[in-house]
């Protein structure tokens, strides 16, 4: 170890091997894995929403599952959950939609009317 | 590198593993290989997690779902429900964390919302064996600001103003034990680390060096920059094998790294360490056997002084501090000793890890604020007494300290009012006793155990503690006499003030203090024959009550000294004289006719 400046880019370096144990307080997005989510191709979703996240740095953004959402047809589904609480249901998802709801809703904060439930249904 | 949508973290603390914890890491690993999940979930083992009642515990982030007793025929139910379909496997979840079916996650759970992780801060979080993992906590960041930013007299008035104080037992302020080695003239000096960690029941050592190893490391280098030393020794028992290991693959990791050896940091500050093993012996824990046993000499004290500030290790120039005193040092540098004060009391500040033991639920690891009350960690953390019994004392500071009984539970924490009510804070190992508990028994226990360990030195521990036990043997097997209580008490006062070290100068507390609270109960031994918590087998007798034995012969059946008799469908007879109380009997009969009297 030369100086704190090497030290610190080990750190920066490692932060991504303990990133998922920390608690976060920004947006959560939870993307449905049940049978029906997992064979419409809720894994791609899931792998695409880690990889945007890990590639632009988003370090308070917290990916989990859950089960059946309960509208099968119109898997893979995930939910965005800002922090107050409100819920933003996103349907028909593919991994470059997926990337394009990281890029506009959970960065810029921008809801992707299109891809929502409610556009979807009328 | 892979992206990981979940870690899996295992316990590999001691007490995890000896209920299995490794083989389902190994479950775990071969499953998510075949299941083709292993790029995606990662499987760590992590340090001990503090609630050992409940082991083999697992995590599973980003939910924190705390996952408790986990066998290994579960493992597939938790990769393919939660793992994969996103649904929490609720039946195996810690019971406290769900809660009117709400889900808690691990870091709302009682047991740890109390508590305040300071020298646990890692265990349970990071992988032990990866330096990289402590380092994006931020590790080696102390070291790296103490040899860049800081003078060794500045690092040493930090520890000083922090408060900090030894939490090996002895409570001296560590800031004055640095500062004594940094002015004691020597060509040489050494940072010693006691790792001789021997109070029955106290683990939290271990854990540490399991759970954290680099913090111990990262500390002693800044106390060798400090004292200006370049060679540290950690003691350490040789029964503690994971710990050894862990410790030695962190030594390298951070020689590796440049961490230890010469020119840290880019200065010309050098430091290595070393291990040496220990036989487990208990007196070694006191300093100047452990210095002893590191010169391959016999494990006994010597006087004091000349202190192992001025003359230990091989005559020269000697830090040593405890495990966990090292684990807060890298914290107080970090976030400065105003930080490191507000927390505890004023005379004792920072946390104290205590190791709950005996009588209580959560048997296990916990870090509390000083001043926090006995009440406090045996009710809310350490989540009451089992099975509804009634709390009688509560031991601290294991052979050397005393019990307390349920009038202090309200007492704040701390080194000085531990003292002040007759007990000590001692390393943090506390056992805590209910109704069913004998405290002669206890205070026999203790005896035993310190006779076993005293090293022989000196005659009024090799000899008096032997007497001690003797009279207590004698109590408890019913042949004490009124004059014995006089005499272990002269016997306890004598030892005390002419013992050489503390093993023997602190070995009849236990006795001192349960014949203090409970004097009753030594005199219920002595006078009446009677042990009135029924576990002094000598003092009991089994009796058939006539109107509830049916005559079917099971009891007669499983005595193993055909002490009972009786015709078929008639009252049975136990006779006395035969009797040796095993109490096979009672386990036996089905319609609770025997009793104990």
């Amino acid at each position: 170890m030369k100086s704190l400046d090497e030290l610190k880019k080990i750190r920066e370096a490692s932060l991504d091997k303990i990133d998922l144990r920390n608690k976060k307080d920004g947006m959560r997005i939870v993307v449905g894995m049940a049978t029906c989510g997992i064979s419409a191709g809720a894994r791609d979703v899931l792998m695409a929403l880690l990889e945007e996240i890990k590639s632009r740095n988003l370090r308070d953004v917290t990916v989990t599952q859950t089960g059946c959402i309960g509208i099968c047809r119109l898997e893979p589904i995930f939910e965005v959950y800002s922090p107050g609480g409100e819920k933003v249901t996103y349907v028909n998802m593919t991994p470059e939609k997926a990337k394009k709801v990281i890029s506009q809703h959970i960065v810029n904060n921008k809801v992707i009317s299109e891809y929502t439930i409610g556009a979807v249904e009328e | 590198m892979n992206i990981y949508r979940s870690h899996v973290l295992i316990c590999g603390g001691t007490g995890c593993v000896s209920s299995k914890s490794d083989k389902l890491q190994e479950k775990f690993e071969n499953l998510l290989v075949n299941k083709d999940l292993d790029k995606e979930i990662k499987v760590v083992r992590t340090g001990c997690f503090g609630l050992c009642e409940a082991g083999p515990i697992i995590i599973v982030y980003p939910e924190g779902s705390f996952y408790s007793q986990v066998k290994i025929e579960d493992v597939e139910e938790i990769i393919d429900e939660h793992l994969v379909k996103g649904r929490i496997v609720k039946r195996l979840l810690f019971k406290d964390s769900i809660e009117d079916d709400i889900i808690k996650s691990v870091e709302e759970v009682e047991f740890y919302k109390k508590q305040k992780r300071i020298a646990l801060k890692n265990c349970g979080v990071i992988d032990p064996e990866d330096v990289d993992e402590y380092i994006a906590y931020d590790g080696y960041m102390a070291l790296g600001k103490v040899l860049t930013e800081m003078t060794p007299e500045e690092v040493i008035e930090t520890i000083k103003d922090s408060g900090l104080r030894g939490r090996g037992g002895g409570g001296f302020s560590t800031g004055l034990k640095w500062g004594f080695t940094a002015k004691a003239q020597g060509d040489q000096k050494y940072v010693l680390c006691n790792a001789d960690e021997g109070d029955p029941g106290a683990f939290m050592d271990r854990s540490i060096l399991e759970g954290d190893p680099h913090s111990v490391i990262e500390s002693m280098a800044i106390a060798g920059y400090a004292i200006g030393s370049n060679q540290g020794y950690v003691y350490i028992r040789a029964e503690y094998p994971i710990a050894v290991d862990r410790l030695q693959i962190a030594i390298d990791q951070a020689r590796e790294k440049g961490l230890l050896g010469k020119n840290i940091f880019g200065t010309d500050f050098e430091f290595d360490m070393e291990i040496r093993l220990g036989a487990g012996a208990f007196v070694c824990g006191e300093e100047t056997a452990l210095i002893a046993s590191i010169e391959g000499e016999r494990g006994m004290p010597r006087n004091k002084p000349p202190y192992p500030a001025n003359k230990g290790l091989w005559q020269k120039p000697t830090l040593i501090n405890n495990v966990e005193t090292y684990a807060n040092i890298p914290q107080i540098i970090l976030h400065g000793a105003d930080w490191f004060k507000s927390m505890g009391t004023e005379k004792s500040s920072g946390t104290k890890v205590f190791a709950l033991g005996g009588k209580i639920n959560n048997t296990g690891l916990i870090e509390v604020p000083m001043g926090t009350t006995l009440r406090e960690v045996i009710y809310e953390v350490g989540g009451g007494i089992p099975n509804g019994k009634k709390f009688k004392a509560v031991q601290t500071g294991g052979p050397s300290g005393g019990c307390i009984t349920a009038k202090e539970l309200d007492t704040p924490i701390d080194f000085d009012s531990l003292t002040a009510i007759g007990s000590m804070m001692g390393s943090g190992g506390m056992i805590i006793m209910d109704e069913d508990d004998c405290m002669v028994d206890i205070a026999r226990y203790f005896l035993d155990f310190t006779v076993e360990e005293s090293c022989g030195k000196c005659p009024p521990c090799r000899i008096g503690t032997k007497r001690m036990l003797e009279i207590l043997e004698k109590i408890t097997s019913g042949n004490g006499e009124p004059e014995d209580l006089n005499r272990l008490e002269r016997l306890s006062e004598n030892i005390k003030s002419s013992s050489l070290c503390g093993l023997g100068q602190s070995a009849s507390n236990p006795v001192l203090s349960t014949l203090k609270h409970f004097r009753d109960e030594y005199e219920a031994h002595v006078n009446e024959k009677r042990c009135p918590s029924g576990l002094c087998k000598d003092l009991l007798s089994y009796y058939i009550i006539a109107e509830k034995c049916k005559g079917c012969t099971l009891c007669i059946k499983a005595c193993p000294s055909d002490a009972i008799t009786g015709e078929r469908k008639e009252v049975h007879e136990i006779h006395q004289d035969k009797c040796i109380k095993c109490g096979a009997c009672l386990d036996k009969c089905p319609f609770k006719a025997i009793i104990t009297k």
